[in-house]
């Protein structure tokens, strides 16, 4: 089975992000940058489904230079091959573009995948749009949110999360999967794997090479502003004997916070 | 308030290539992941978390730098991002796996026979055949060249009767590398094999420091050791003290983890403790403590990195090994007890890290060279005189 796994490369879910007001972008400086958590997920599934029915895992990534560290980080999970399909646009939060540089890929470039593995969205960005624009320019069925898969020869089955319950879909191949946190638990690169991935060259695609011009590309979504979120407000303490205090906390949840 | 400055202060970060990095956040995931959320539990039962063992060698962190004989293959520095992140976790863990690689697979890979590799190296790798290392004795610590323990030719035998003391691992290895003198007065390397007739181990209890680990005492009693079992490249007291450098050296990185944590540690409860109506960490006096533990730990950084290039170049030598293993321990059980300090009364719980990294500090000072021996290997080295005898 010949399996795609798409990785973006975000910000630390544990650094602490600071937005420069003039260019409407994050500050990068400082910043510590990895794969995105659920792209890991697909990643580690891709990687069981290889051990369990062989084939070819490539990881594929959008962006400039610098995404070369996290295909590095693929190769060193487990992944055979690895593309980085340069852009040196950088983070424009521009999911159509995106999506039209890794279907152009797809058609172009890898021949006859049989499963495209998303994370459902990338942390920092959160737009959830690419995975299903991918499936809807390549005309491929798609299932997200996924946290549990099964294929059988040309036939998927894949466990969506939806409010309050979950969902059972059935697919045929090419499809476009993202994976969900829970689909399973991703494994810590070995050192001999990060030793093998020192020795794999990542080829590079330009837009030239997937045969489109920056005009194919135009933006289809502006940033206007980009704000922090505002501070948490401090909490309130209640003070007085339980009997009171418990008065006071159920007139201010009814009358200040208007939660009952 | 400013904005506090990120965790890496002098960039020290742009001097590791992608891999060496990618090896610490490895290791890093599995510390928060496997180590950190059960320590504690172990270091108060004074157990050691066997269970991480085979994860240990799946991850490839038993013998990190050796090649071949189904090791990982990595250089020095990479070694030594993954000790400063194993003992960002607990010292015990991080001696688990320099005792098993530095102490125990090294000396088979240097001078062990080809038999001898191949039996034991892989399973070693892979965390299957633990190993311990005895040459300390009860009366042989900084001297090691006054041990006692004996081994007489017998046949095509030799007979290893004597005991060795603070032997991390001793109770839990499946392999132990022994260094006995023979009749003629040399020194030589044993590879005794748990089940041994003759050969036994007793935990050492009552340990304050370094609970989260294994410490014995072997003992051998007309314990008949095979000619194949003697490592064949191994002559006089050099090559045990060959062992002990790689092994200083994977601590000097450690070191800087135990302190690692010590400082987040402080740093975060120093911003957010309140006393008269400001953060403390807003007082002279702790920034005082802060300035100098963050000082002190990104020069050790920078201490440990030039000493792993080195290395890695096949430059070092022994006494280099010394001054990173010097300073960095001494500079790691400071920044402890700074820590512990700033911490206060709940310094003295292990809700907070400062207290068991100040205990395990005491051991970690003591064994592999105490700081005053390492001063006199400096000491020789640049005076040419030699303060041993």
């Amino acid at each position: 089975m010949n399996i795609l796994v798409f990785v973006k490369r975000v910000p630390d879910t544990e650094s602490k992000i600071r937005i420069d007001q003039q260019s409407n972008s994050i500050i990068k400086e400082g910043l510590n940058f990895i794969i995105s958590p659920y792209d890991e997920y697909a990643m580690e599934e891709a990687l069981r489904l290889k051990e369990a029915q062989g084939g070819k895992v490539t990881a594929v990534s959008v962006g400039t230079k610098e995404n070369q560290v996290i295909l590095k980080k693929c190769l060193a999970m487990g992944a055979d091959e690895a593309t980085l399909i340069k852009d040196d646009a950088g983070e424009t939060y521009d999911s159509l573009r995106v999506a039209k540089l890794l279907a152009q890929a797809v058609k172009q470039k890898f021949t006859e995948p049989h499963l495209l593995l998303f994370g459902k969205q990338s942390v920092g960005a959160d737009n959830a749009q690419v995975p299903s624009m991918v499936a809807e320019l390549l005309g491929m069925p798609q299932a997200n949110v996924v946290t549990k898969l099964e294929i059988e020869g040309n036939k998927g089955t894949a466990y969506r999360e939806i409010e309050g319950a979950s969902e059972k879909v059935s697919f045929s191949l090419p499809a476009v999967v993202s994976a969900q946190k829970g689909l399973n638990e991703p494994r810590y690169e070995t050192l001999k794997g990060i030793m093998m991935a020192k020795r794999k060259q990542i080829p590079e695609l330009s837009l030239q090479d997937l045969g489109m011009k920056e005009e194919d590309l135009s933006p289809q979504l502006e940033v206007v502003r980009m704000d922090a979120p505002p501070p948490r407000k401090a909490g309130k303490v209640v003070e007085d004997e339980p009997p009171q205090a418990a008065k006071k906390l159920v007139e201010f949840l009814c009358q200040e916070a208007k939660i009952i | 308030m400013t904005e506090p400055r990120e965790k890496d202060f002098l960039n020290i970060e742009d001097l590791f290539r992608d891999e060496e990095l990618m090896i610490r956040d490895t290791v890093k995931k599995f510390v928060d992941k496997e180590i950190l959320p059960e320590i504690d539990a172990h270091h108060r039962k004074a157990t050691f978390p066997l269970k991480l063992v085979p994860l240990l060698g799946e991850i490839g962190l038993l013998g990190i730098n050796l090649k071949g004989y189904g090791c990982p293959g990595g250089s020095n520095v990479e070694y030594g991002l993954a000790m400063q992140e194993l003992e960002r976790g607990d010292s015990g863990v991080r001696s688990f796996c320099s005792v098993q690689g530095s102490l125990c697979m090294f000396p088979i890979w240097a001078f062990g026979s080809e038999d001898q590799k191949k039996k034991y190296l892989p399973k070693m790798a892979e965390g299957k055949i633990i190993g311990c290392y005895g040459l300390t004795e009860s009366e042989a610590g900084s001297d090691p060249g006054s041990l006692k323990t004996r081994a007489r030719k017998e046949g095509d035998s030799y007979i290893l009767n004597g005991s060795k003391m603070w032997i991390t691992n001793g109770s839990i290895a499946d392999l132990a590398v022994v260094w006995a003198r023979t009749e003629e007065g040399e020194i030589k390397g044993f590879l005794v094999e748990k089940g041994t007739p003759g050969f036994e181990t007793s935990e050492i209890k009552g340990k304050f420091s370094m609970r989260a680990s294994v410490t014995s005492e072997l003992i051998f009693n007309e314990c008949r050791i095979p000619e194949k079992n003697v490592l064949p490249r191994a002559q006089g007291l050099k090559p045990p003290l060959k062992c002990l450098t790689e092994a200083r050296y994977g601590i000097s990185w450690g070191a800087l983890g135990s302190a690692q944590a010590c400082y987040e540690t402080a740093l975060k409860y120093a911003r957010e403790r309140i006393q008269f109506g400001k953060p403390i960490a807003s007082f002279q006096l702790v920034q005082h403590k802060l300035v100098n533990m963050l000082t002190a730990r990104e020069k050790g950084k920078l201490l440990s990195l030039q000493v792993g290039r080195e290395k890695d170049k096949g430059t070092a030598n022994h006494a280099m090994v010394s001054m990173a293993k010097m300073n960095n321990v001494q500079m790691a059980r400071n920044c402890a007890r700074t820590a512990r300090e700033i911490l206060g009364a709940n310094g003295i719980c292990d809700d907070y890290v400062p207290i068991r990294h100040m205990m395990n500090m005491e051991t970690v000072y003591t064994y592999e060279g105490t700081h005053d021996i390492h001063e006199l290997i400096i000491g020789r080295a640049i005076t040419g005189l030699n303060a041993f005898s």
